[in-house]
């Protein structure tokens, strides 16, 4: 798994050696200070669902899971993600390539049309979903620690889509934690 | 007798969801190819200025870059719907896109490094930003390549419309009411930035373009024409497209630039946009002043319209420019009216150039035409719902224009809406205290079966059963995430029997598919569903006779279900997969394919833009209540009722998808988004102020379809793809000045805008109140 970024650099850089689990595995690479999180997903670990829509924090397509938590990974430099786990689209679906409640509910909701925010969707919607499943919760008892759907749109308030108008991401999102099957 | 679908009309998701859901689908940020280059342009650094002097000699002796070029060093012609437009410019920048220089290096970094290592010597000049600067006889000429084909030399493109004796409806008005509104620029923001990788093979001359474009077969023909190649040279295969809405409805300089440096590096090149370079280099809504005069009579009947239009082209000319097309449809046959008379200005500035965007001028016509009806009806006294009402359109009805409704669900349309929203409850609603509620009414008129702006609106379907009773559909048709493909699927998994996961939708290679014009206009399900429901028949034809064959039987008439051809008469059956077989390994061994070419009935309009342009036509109302802050200008959105005639619901998922989608956009346009301009330049170039809605500003939205069955349609339906975001701005605009009082001729109504009206309203009323007092 190691692997070095591009060749051909104009000037030397200091490299930091970082080692950090990625969907699951225990990686390690080489890399300059200022590379970002998604470049480094993106370029060096050649995992490309991880979109790039801005490269500036404000669309929400490159979101990834660190520790659980969603990030901007194009606002993350790489550095930071050094003992980190490390989750994206890609480790979000299951081993043999059945899809994740998140990923089924947003497909069956009629969420996806051009797909390039749905990644960075699914992994908010997943963040949520950790959330939750983090929270105390007695067995038997009625739950009332769900989102409700204005609390669901806030909380993706941070990934842009333009071609559904967020109706059936919100409307998946809201079946999934109906379901409890996450 | 009506044969029970049993695909068609359910809520099946697209068909490829789950490989874009997990990240898999692969879009031209993702294409790495061999040995791949990464090409950046150098933009002016001013709006308008003279180009002295371009010197590339430092960025070529930077290690990684492997080509840099300008105009001097490339042999092209002019792109652009008027050719009025250089791919590399030279001697003069006339706008803030205008591209300078590009390189090609190893890495981004080192391109982009390399740019700034160009020198470029500029003498900056006075820019026109103002469409009547540049009607002034003393204003220079902007665009050097045209050729003067009208009377001023700034003008970029005339259309006069009439229908009607204009002078004798205007004398027999009771009311006339003038206005003249203003909307503004609009980006389409698709998620996935501009990109292309151009792979030029140095050996066999021959272009490869993975390419976001919407017309690939134009689009070939273009590029061809740029390059001075033959465009059956160039091939042209779409990755995964993260967002159209029009915005690739043009070819834009970039692309034949990295086409040019594939070509002199031998290598592929790819250029991806930032999303800076996407808000300031990528088309936009055309910005245009619309001067609408109308009237009715004591009646309450539309009796004429009188409209000039003003539009700033920018620098150079776009596809967009043709939308007076569209616009004009609107005002000559939405709701009944005897007497047109339509004019429409193109005038080029050192602005941006605008390209088409879904709607195609037709959000901007209606938000005038609507807003003004508002106004007559308060004139004459009526009430807004009744007006419309009485001049709705209506089935069977040809207009002045020569658009012929075979079907059209208008009145429908509105009365569910009018019903649903309880909109004559709810217009004289309490208007007292802080929080101010209003509720809007529009409709619109759109092409619903396809556009005859092009020499053919047709698309190809070659159609193949495999061996193993697996269908592929090859179309010309293009999918951009609406969801085309999985309609084409669904018609072929009714009418052949065979479920989904055996139908394979080929449609991103020009080498591959036969002719389609694009996806534009609301027509990929009509056109291309049309296109293959023809090859279906011819297939099934063979089917037929070899299954005839094999059953002995002489049946003639055969139903198509799991997996089978069933007999309508014996009700026996044989396997699909089988009769392929026996096709192909039997005699007179044939393939168990077919190949069709849909052409829709629509007419090319005449020169005085009459004829019936399209197969059929889609209309739609929108009742949207809103709540006014008066303290702090902000409008909330609270209800979105919408029913529109879609001909028949092939599949109601996708079809709330395009609804829902056009819809939020739509009130992005009515509130938020503008593209704010100063002196050429672009001040707001990032997602942070260009204000694109998010999840939170989602209204509820309350959906009809309304099925009128055209005969012209796939099982009877029409192109739904613009219509929802066409009324939208309207009705909002609409429902604010019910809830205010007030008239608001701009867009976007911002918080800003909504607190100057209501501070101005109570200054006038104050000093009325002191003038009486005195």
């Amino acid at each position: 798994m190691k692997k070095q970024l591009k060749k051909n650099k104009p000037k030397i850089e200091v490299l930091h050696e970082i080692s950090f689990t990625l969907n699951e595995k225990q990686v390690s690479c080489k890399i300059k200070a200022s590379t970002i999180l998604l470049d480094l997903i993106r370029d060096v670990f050649e995992l490309k669902g991880t979109k790039p829509g801005c490269h500036e924090g404000e669309c929400g397509a490159c979101t990834v899971l660190v520790n659980d938590a969603p990030v901007n990974s194009c606002l993350f430099l790489a550095v930071n993600a050094n003992g980190k786990n490390i989750t994206t689209i890609e480790g979000l679906t299951n081993h043999d390539g059945s899809l994740h409640p998140v990923q089924e509910s947003l497909v069956n909701n009629g969420a996806v049309q051009c797909g390039f925010c749905t990644s960075g969707m699914a992994m908010s919607i997943k963040a949520m979903v950790n959330h939750f499943e983090n929270s105390h919760h007695v067995p038997g008892e009625i739950r009332n620690d769900f989102p409700t759907r204005d609390e669901i749109k806030k909380f993706l308030e941070g990934n842009l889509c333009r071609c559904t108008g967020y109706v059936k991401i919100v409307d998946a999102a809201e079946k999934l934690f109906a379901k409890e099957e996450f | 007798m009506k044969k029970e679908l049993k695909v068609i009309g359910k809520p099946i998701p697209k068909h490829d969801a789950n490989i874009r859901a997990t990240g898999k689908a692969v879009y031209g940020h993702d294409i790495v190819m061999p040995d791949m280059l990464y090409g950046a342009i150098l933009r002016t650094e001013h709006p308008s200025a003279i180009i002295e002097s371009i010197d590339v000699s430092e960025a070529k002796k930077l290690a990684g870059v492997h080509c840099v070029i300008t105009a001097e060093d490339v042999d092209v012609n002019n792109i652009g719907y008027k050719r009025d437009h250089p791919i590399l410019k030279t001697g003069e920048a006339n706008c803030t896109r205008d591209e300078i220089a590009a390189v090609a290096a190893d890495t981004k970094e080192i391109a982009q490094q390399a740019l700034k290592l160009i020198k470029v010597k500029y003498k900056v000049r006075k820019g026109i930003y103002d469409v009547q600067e540049a009607l002034k006889k003393s204003a220079p000429q902007i665009n050097k390549f045209i050729s003067g084909k009208f009377e001023n030399k700034n003008t970029a493109e005339i259309f006069h419309y009439e229908h009607g004796n204009l002078e004798e409806e205007k004398k027999r008005s009771k009311h006339i009411v003038t206005r003249k509104f203003t909307l503004p620029r609009m980006t389409h923001a698709c998620m996935a930035t501009s990109n292309i990788t151009a792979s030029f093979n140095l050996i066999d001359k021959k272009l490869l373009l993975y390419s976001s474009t919407q017309v690939p077969f134009l689009y070939q023909r273009d590029m061809a024409h740029a390059l001075k190649m033959n465009p059956s040279d160039i091939r042209v295969i779409q990755p995964v497209i993260g967002g159209g809405f029009g915005s690739k409805l043009d070819m834009h300089p970039f692309e034949p630039i990295c086409a040019l440096l594939s070509i002199k590096t031998g290598k592929p090149v790819q250029i991806l946009y930032t999303r800076e370079e996407e808000f300031i280099a990528s088309p936009i809504r055309q910005p245009m002043e619309i001067e609408l005069t109308a009237g009715v009579d004591k009646a309450g009947n539309f009796t004429f319209r009188e409209i000039n239009i003003v539009k700033d082209n920018g620098a150079y000319t776009s596809w967009g420019a043709t939308t007076p097309f569209v616009i004009m449809q609107a005002f000559s046959s939405l709701y009944k009216v005897n007497a047109v008379k339509f004019d429409a200005m193109a005038v080029y500035t050192n602005n941006v150039f605008a390209g088409s965007f879904r709607g195609y001028g037709n959000p901007q016509a209606t938000f005038a035409l609507e807003r003004v009806i508002d106004l007559l009806a308060d004139e004459l006294g009526i009430d807004k719902a009744e007006i419309r009402l009485q001049n709705a359109n209506r089935k069977g009805e040809t207009t002045g224009q020569g658009l012929h409704f075979e079907t059209c669900g208008l009145v429908e349309c509105l009365e569910n809406v009018i019903s649903k929203s309880h909109y004559n409850k709810k217009k004289s609603i309490n208007k007292e205290g802080r929080f101010k509620k209003g509720i809007g009414l529009a409709s619109m008129l759109h092409v619903g079966g396809g556009a005859k702006i092009y020499r053919s609106d047709g698309c190809g379907t070659i159609l193949k059963i495999d061996p193993y009773g697996y269908c592929t559909i090859i179309t010309g048709s293009n999918e951009i995430g609406q969801g085309s493909e999985t309609v084409l699927a669904m018609i072929a998994s009714e009418e052949l029997g065979i479920e989904l996961k055996k139908i394979k939708v080929i449609n991103t290679d020009t080498d591959v598919k036969p002719w389609d014009v694009g996806v534009h206009a609301s027509r990929t399900s009509f056109v291309a569903g049309n296109s293959l429901l023809g090859a279906i028949k011819i297939l099934k034809e063979k089917l037929n006779k070899k299954a005839s064959a094999l059953l002995k039987s002489g049946d003639s008439e055969f139903e198509y279900s799991d997996n089978k051809i069933i007999s309508v008469k014996s009700n026996d059956s044989i396997a699909l997969d089988k009769v392929v077989r026996e096709m192909h390994f039997s005699e007179p061994n044939e393939l168990a394919i077919a190949d069709y070419f849909y052409e829709p009935s629509s007419k090319f309009q005449d020169k005085d833009f009459k004829g019936n342009v399209s197969g059929t036509y889609a209309f739609a109302s929108q009742a949207i209540e809103v709540e006014v802050d008066t303290y702090t200008g902000n409008v909330k959105v609270l209800d979105v009722y919408v029913a529109q005639d879609v001909g028949r619901v092939l599949n109601p998922l996708l079809l709330d998808g395009q609804i829902e989608g056009g819809i939020l956009q739509g009130v992005g346009y009515a509130l938020t988004e503008e593209l704010l301009m100063h002196e050429g330049k672009i001040l707001n170039p990032n997602f942070h102020n260009y204000k694109m809605l998010t999840a939170s500003d989602i209204p509820n939205i309350h959906f009809s379809p309304v099925e009128t069955f055209d005969k012209e349609g796939p099982y009877g339906a029409k192109g739904v793809g613009e219509a929802p975001l066409i009324p939208t701005a309207a009705a909002i605009a609409n429902a604010i000045c019910n809830a205010l009082d007030l008239e608001f001729l701009d867009l976007p109504i911002t918080p800003e805008k909504v607190l100057k009206a209501i501070s101005l309203r109570n200054t006038k009323n104050n000093s009325k109140i002191n003038s009486h007092s005195l």
